[in-house]
Formats: C-alpha cells, sequence, structure tokens
C-alpha cells in the first residue's frame, strides 16, 4: 500500500467539508428540527389543555343542565301550590259573596213584605172604614140620629 | 469482465486495484480517490445545503424529512456518547458518516461500469487503453482512510490539550494505569500506543472491509455467468457493510473525541 500526496489532498478535502457543513448545513437543518421539535410539544400540550378544557366545559354544562331542572321543577311545583292556593281563596270569596247576597236579598224581601203587609193594613182599614161609611150611610136616619148629632154640637 | 476479455485473472485484478496516479514517489496524487472523493463530498454538501436553505419549522418536504431523519439520528448518537458541550462534533460526525457512507456506496457500481467507461474515454482519448486505471471506490484506498483517521487524530489532541491543558495531557499520557513515577516511562509507552492505535484502527477497519468487500465484487464478476447468481446477495450484504462501516467510523470519531474531552 502506497502512501502518497493523495492524504494531504483528502486530509484537506476532509477538513473543507467538515467546516463547510458546520457553517452552512448543521446550524440550520438542527435549528429547524428543533424549532419543530417545540412547536409540536407547544401543539400537544395545546391539545391536551383545550381536551381538559372540554371535559371542564362539559362537566359545567351538566352541572347547570341539572340545576336549571331543579330550578324548573321547583317552579312548575310553586306554581302548582299557588295555583291550588288562588282556586281556594276564590272559592272561599265566592262562597262569601253568595251568602251576602242572599243576606241582604232576603232582607230586601223581608222589608217589601213588611211594607206590603203595611200597606195593605191601610188599605184594609181604608177599606173597613169605606165598608162602614157605606153601611152606615144606608142605614141612618138622620132624624133619628140627630140627637145625637145635636149632642156633638152641644158639646162643641 | 468486459474490459478483461483478453486478460489473465491476475492482471484484470490488479487493473481493477490500481489507482489512477500522477506524479512520482511521495508526490504522486490519486487522480481517481481525490476526484471520487471530492465528488461524493460535494454531493453530500450540496444535497443537504438544498435543505439547510430552505429549511424551516413548518410542514417539511419529503427530501426535508430525509435529511433531518439523517441529521437527527447523528444527532442522538452524539447526544448519547458527548456529554460536553461542541460546536463540531455534531457536524463533524455527520460529514463523516454521510461522506463515508456516499463513498462507501460506491462499492455497488458494478465493478466494471466505470472502470470500463474510463477505458473508453482514455482509448478515444489516444491513451493505451491497458493503462487507464480508475479505481472507484475512495475508502478502498488508505490514503483517504489514514487522511479521515489522522483529521480525527489531531482532534482528539487538540481538543485533549484545550480541555486538560499540556500538562494535563501529558499526566494523562504518564501518570496512568500505574501511579509510581518510577514506572512513568512505561506508562507512556502504553498510552502512546493506545493513543496511536485509536486512528490506525479507524483507518485500517474502514480500508479493510472496503477493500475485502470490493476484492469479492472483483473475484465474483471473474467467475463469468456464475456471477449473477453471486453477485445479488453479496450486494446486498455489502449494502449493510457500507452503512454499519459508515456508522461505526461516526461513532468511534464521536467516542474518541468525547474521551480526549474527559478528565480521568
Amino acid at each position: 500500500m502506497n502512501i502518497n500526496a493523495t492524504l494531504i489532498g483528502e486530509l484537506i478535502a476532509f477538513l473543507v467539508f467538515v467546516i463547510a457543513c458546520m457553517k452552512w448545513v448543521w446550524p440550520p437543518i438542527i435549528g429547524a428540527i428543533e424549532t419543530r421539535q417545540q412547536k409540536i410539544a407547544d401543539g400537544l400540550a395545546a391539545s391536551d389543555r383545550a381536551e381538559q378544557d372540554l371535559r371542564l366545559a362539559q362537566e359545567n354544562a351538566k352541572k347547570q343542565l341539572i340545576e336549571a331542572k331543579a330550578q324548573g321543577a321547583a317552579l312548575i311545583d310553586q306554581a302548582k301550590k299557588r295555583e291550588a292556593q288562588i282556586i281556594e281563596e276564590a272559592a272561599v270569596k265566592a262562597q262569601a259573596e253568595r251568602e251576602k247576597i242572599l243576606t241582604q236579598a232576603k232582607a230586601e224581601v223581608d222589608a217589601e213584605r213588611i211594607r206590603a203587609k203595611e200597606d195593605l193594613r191601610k188599605q184594609v182599614a181604608a177599606l173597613a172604614v169605606a165598608g162602614a161609611e157605606r153601611i152606615l150611610q144606608r142605614e141612618i136616619d138622620e132624624a133619628a140620629h140627630s140627637d145625637i148629632l145635636e149632642k156633638l154640637v152641644a158639646e162643641l | 469482465m468486459a474490459s478483461g476479455a483478453e486478460l489473465t485473472s491476475k492482471e484484470y485484478i490488479t487493473h481493477h486495484l490500481t489507482n489512477w496516479s500522477v506524479g512520482e514517489g511521495f508526490w504522486t496524487w490519486h487522480v481517481d480517490t481525490l476526484g471520487w472523493s471530492i465528488l461524493m463530498g460535494l454531493v453530500f454538501l450540496f444535497s443537504f445545503r438544498a435543505v439547510a436553505k430552505k429549511a424551516n419549522a413548518g410542514v417539511p418536504t419529503k427530501w426535508q424529512c430525509a435529511v433531518e431523519m439523517v441529521v437527527e439520528f447523528i444527532n442522538d448518537t452524539v447526544k448519547g456518547t458527548f456529554h460536553g458541550k461542541s460546536d463540531v462534533i455534531a457536524p463533524l460526525a455527520l460529514t463523516i458518516f454521510v461522506w463515508v457512507f456516499l463513498m462507501n456506496l460506491l462499492d455497488l457500481v458494478p465493478v466494471d461500469f466505470i472502470p470500463y467507461a474510463a477505458q473508453l474515454i482514455g482509448g478515444a482519448m489516444g491513451y493505451d487503453p491497458a493503462h487507464v486505471y480508475m479505481k472507484v471506490v475512495p475508502t478502498t484506498d488508505l490514503n483517504l482512510t489514514f487522511a479521515l483517521a489522522i483529521g480525527v487524530f489531531i482532534l482528539m489532541i487538540g481538543y485533549s490539550i484545550k480541555i486538560k491543558g499540556i500538562g494535563g495531557f501529558i499526566k494523562e499520557l504518564t501518570t496512568q494505569p500505574f501511579n509510581t513515577p518510577w514506572l512513568y516511562w512505561f506508562n507512556f509507552i502504553l498510552e502512546i500506543v493506545a493513543l496511536l492505535a485509536k486512528p490506525l484502527s479507524l483507518a485500517l477497519r474502514l480500508f479493510g472491509n472496503l477493500y475485502a468487500g470490493e476484492l469479492i465484487f472483483i473475484l465474483i464478476a471473474l467467475l463469468g455467468v456464475w456471477q449473477l447468481p453471486l453477485h445479488f446477495p453479496w450486494a446486498m450484504f455489502h449494502i449493510l457493510v457500507i452503512t454499519l462501516q459508515a456508522f461505526i467510523f461516526m461513532v468511534l470519531t464521536v467516542v474518541y473525541l468525547s474521551m480526549a474531552h474527559e478528565h480521568h
């Protein structure tokens, strides 16, 4: 095997290639790789975080839904109770009104009846007087009773 | 063995294992090794630079994905082994891995394609085709594997001195494993052997594996028609070998450099 000047040439070539690689090849490529690795790591972390956020949001939504349902049920309950209460109140009021109207009507009827009785009584008296007058007119003889009249006049 | 019809097997193999050389003595240049390795290095740089220019943290294109996979793989390996802070080690590891892999990948091009084309071109240009040599895979050339290993070795020494200081580095070489002054010379011999073994093993491991693989491809190519069923499984197996060797070279570089960063 013959060692010769080729060795020197190759040594120089080697040196040049290594320096060229060091200057122009290695730094940009490894830089890009490391930046991309960082980006991917960040992206994965972000997706993890987003997943967690989503889970939290879902849990939150479920909780709120349950709460809302409970609130709704409570509202309906309340409304039903209120309804029953209103109906009852109305019934009581109506009953009272009826009672009042009845009493009033009775009172009015009573008053009317008393007034009618009174009228009737008056008329009966007038009729009786009129009847008596008629009877008396027929039977009275002025001559026969003039003494009584005379007495009355005398008394005046 | 399209080109070797009139050659003996020995000549064929030798022809395939001879570099296209220019120059004399030590100042010989292996043009094929230099050319193919630099071409592969440029393929690496430009294809990765194309991604780097448009790199952003958004949705990546397919090619960007592929490049980023490689970069991230290197980054993870470096981070798992090297615990210090350094802007050099990771790009160095990336360069070594991809460059060595691309150079090894040339081993999967059928062994005659490029040399035969080179012979045709050389013949057309008026050269004797028998003496046009083209050894394509640069990692089967010791010059290249040693250049890589020596580059790593220089970095190891440099970091050792930078982190521990010259005194600390010398202390590390002399005071272990036997911490008595009269055995320092012995420690020093042990440590120097251990130190030199690192780049030596780096260079020879890569060279040996690829050279052997290439040789077996050449031997298979000698079998005539029988190369057809044999070439495929060996190429398939070799896909593993070339990737593994690139990976081993890269990992050991990182390990050696992280050892240079640590205090013992």
